[in-house]
């Protein structure tokens, strides 16, 4: 085979597998959260409900498109795309498990394993708001300008900390690129903890979970869209499969947030203190890397649903206050310790 | 946010319209807001989308028949209306209500009182983007409501009691309910307590959010847990006893600064209160022998003589009054109803402003304004 045509498949793989996942959770939000409040949630279409997404889907797809008469055209359609297009291209640079051996032929499972893969996460992340604010503001709609915003007012408190948080790890590691960060969280280091980031990086982690959050406008942080104070935010005037596009790059936005969680923080495919390559096939070592990478995956992804349901709003000044009063000095002061101890060890 | 109240209104301000179809609008309240990015610079409040016409159908129903209207005038506690306005008329005719009709309306009339504040601190917490507390406390709600729905068949609307008295016994379904519904009840206000009262987020958005003084809650006519918020400890109950009310041993809590929080507080203590009154109730009404009379005796034809009263009681949002004047007739000559949201929600340009958008909200939901007794 030739590379191309492997290379073709690993894109075709993840974008169905993204797209398969992010449907899933619109089901496993509506049943957890169904779960949490002794409720039923959609239960009736399909065994347990499952088929509730699709059918979601493709009542989106055939509602009326409507474009408000004084929306700005242009804007109005760009915003859902520009939202979204990030959210499903994000994922690229993300592993999804070690290494497949088929043939004699080793086959990386990632799509790309760029060297500067850490920052074409981050580019992309922010690039979504983009989608926001230009969907707010070409809807002509004052609360969705008001989800606007607020959403440039959260992504220059979130994102300065997110990426303080992100250069830690890479101080850590020492490398831009995601394959060889998970590489390097094989084995224990001080002879009993598993070589995991998060070990290395508590703070770290705790600064990154919390902008995370708010990078997928999520509760705590789902501001521009508060749907008790300004209707929907952004997304009041869209409907039909443009609407699709913001909600369902929400769910997009999460899966690869979570599964940058796991890569860096939580030993991507590695098992603590079992190396699973010694005593599996080459195949079966593939799958299972996918698996255990998937899972752990699944685990911050139901982390989301589950603070979703538990806590409640911020103010949008409180969220920006959170971000330049504690996020940013502890995400420096965390840089900093890192730093000494790198040049201290080293 | 420093509240600047002696701010010019001048400038370029956005108008923003919440209402009257917002999903953070209980009931058809229409607020305009002037902001200054979203901050309120001035909120103008525009009642009267519900009105019906309450006091005016009061003048053309006999006595008997004004009891449904009551009904619509709060109606997450109809309970409270119906009693409100039968012991005004009851104090028009100058007639005693049986014991038992007494201790049946206490026992009915607290648990609207729950069932008031569950809806309130419920949808207080969804509109802070809480959703869960709300599931909890309304799941308990409709267990009120069975008991309301076996009384005589309504939910909602539940057209308590007759002038004179109750029309019937306590249902069969509240002496098996109540011991298991009092804890269920203790556990959901538990949990919402665990997951709101020292939530970080929760305190950050509601300590300190709109408060007001006692001085100024007293001069707006503040009533009801929004005026005990502020500490003023005020409760018709308490102050003016009537039924039992000065028999049973039950707490006023008050707060501290009449923000957002103390009026959530208060809210959720005071349903552990009623769940006390309620007991006390009970026991007094298991003394009584079971043919004990409901009614006292009343006139088929109500023609109370020629004259005017004021009465109240401490209905879940503080004091609601009705002014009856009666020439003589089979039917009221002026029916007027003192709401306590009506004086509450004078005070709300003056709590929001300053505040941003969001808080406008909680406020609103704090506040408990409910349109039907707004409007009437």
């Amino acid at each position: 085979m030739d590379n191309w045509v492997i290379a073709l498949i690993k894109v075709v793989f993840i974008w169905t597998w993204t797209l398969l996942i992010a449907t899933l959770m619109t089901w496993v939000e509506r049943r957890g959260s169904a779960m949490m409040q002794d409720r039923l949630g959609p239960n009736r279409a399909g065994p347990f409900g499952l088929f509730q997404p699709l059918a979601d889907g493709i009542k989106l797809f055939t509602k009326e498109d409507i474009i408000p008469e004084k929306a700005h055209k242009i804007l109005f359609s760009l915003g859902p795309i520009l939202f979204a297009l990030p959210a499903f291209s994000a994922y690229a640079v993300i592993p999804f498990g070690d290494k497949l051996v088929v043939n004699g032929k080793e086959i990386i499972l990632q799509v790309a394993d760029v060297n500067v893969g850490f920052l074409y996460v981050v580019a992309l992340g922010a690039m979504a708001v983009y989608g926001i604010v230009l969907g707010g503001w070409g809807s002509n709609n004052k609360y969705s300008i008001l989800g606007g915003l607020r959403s440039t007012a959260q992504l220059i408190s979130y994102e300065v900390p997110f990426g303080l948080s992100l250069l830690a790890v890479v101080l850590v590691y020492g490398t831009f690129s995601l394959r060889e960060i998970s590489l390097a969280q094989q084995g224990t280091f001080l002879g009993f903890l598993p070589n995991w980031g998060i070990f290395k990086q508590p703070l770290g982690f705790i600064l990154f979970i919390v902008t995370a959050y708010a990078e997928a406008n999520r509760v705590p942080f789902d501001l521009p869209e508060a749907e008790s104070e300004i209707v929907a935010g952004y997304h009041t005037e869209y409907g039909s499969m443009r609407l699709g596009l913001y909600l369902f790059g929400e769910y997009v936005n999460m899966y690869t947030l979570a599964a940058l969680m796991v890569t860096l923080y939580f030993g991507a495919w590695h098992l603590p203190y079992i190396d699973m390559s010694k005593f599996l096939g080459p195949v079966s070592y593939g799958i299972a890397s996918f698996l255990v990478f998937f899972l752990k995956t699944a685990f911050f992804l139901w982390l989301f649903v589950w603070v979703r349901w538990t806590v409640p709003r911020f103010r949008y000044d409180q969220v920006m206050g959170l971000g330049w009063k504690a996020l940013i000095p502890l995400a420096l002061v965390n840089l900093f310790i890192t730093a000494l101890c790198i040049q201290l060890t080293v | 946010m420093a509240k600047n109240n002696n701010a010019p209104i001048t400038g370029d301000y956005v108008t923003i319209n919440i209402g009257p179809s917002h999903p953070a609008m209980h009931g058809t309240l229409r607020v305009v807001c002037k902001t200054d990015g979203e901050t309120i610079v001035e909120a103008i409040p525009e009642i009267g989308y519900l009105h019906r016409g309450v006091e005016k159908l009061g003048e053309n129903l006999t006595y008997h028949q004004f009891i449904p209207i009551t009904d619509r005038l709060n109606y997450c506690s109809a309970i409270a209306n119906n009693v409100a306005y039968e012991k005004a008329v009851e104090k028009l005719l100058g007639i005693e209500i049986p014991e038992k009709a007494k201790l049946i309306r206490v026992i009915m009339k607290e648990l609207a009182r729950i069932a008031d504040h569950q809806v309130c601190v419920g949808i207080l917490g969804v509109d802070l983007g809480a959703f869960t507390p709300f599931f909890y406390l309304i799941i308990q709600r409709e267990e009120i409501y069975d008991i309301f729905e076996w009384y005589n068949g309504a939910r909602l609307t539940n057209t308590f009691g007759r002038i004179g008295g109750v029309n019937a016994d306590l249902p069969e379904i509240f002496h098996t309910k109540w011991p298991k519904l009092k804890d269920t009840i203790r556990k959901a206000n538990d949990e919402t307590d665990k997951l709101l009262t020292h939530n970080r987020i929760w305190m950050d958005r509601t300590i300190g959010v709109n408060p007001f003084s006692p001085e100024d809650a007293l001069e707006y006519g503040f009533t009801g847990p929004c005026l005990r918020a502020t500490g003023v400890k005020r409760d018709l109950r308490k102050d003016e006893p009537y039924y039992f009310y000065n028999q049973f041993d039950f707490e006023v809590p008050v707060g501290k600064h009449g923000d957002v929080f103390d009026r959530y507080y208060v809210r959720l203590i005071e349903m552990e209160e009623s769940i006390k009154i309620i007991d006390q109730a009970y026991t007094m009404y298991k003394e009584l022998p079971p043919d004990a009379p409901l009614m006292a005796k009343v006139p088929k034809i109500i023609k109370p003589p020629e004259g005017e009263i004021y009465s109240a009681i401490e209905s879940p949002n503080g004091e609601l009054g009705f002014f009856i004047k009666s020439d003589g007739t089979d039917k009221p000559y002026r029916i007027k109803i003192r709401p306590p949201c009506y004086m509450v929600y004078q005070a709300f340009p003056e709590l929001v402003k300053g505040e941003m958008i969001a808080d406008t909200i909680a406020c609103l939901s704090s506040l408990n304004i409910i349109a039907g007794e707004l409007d009437r």
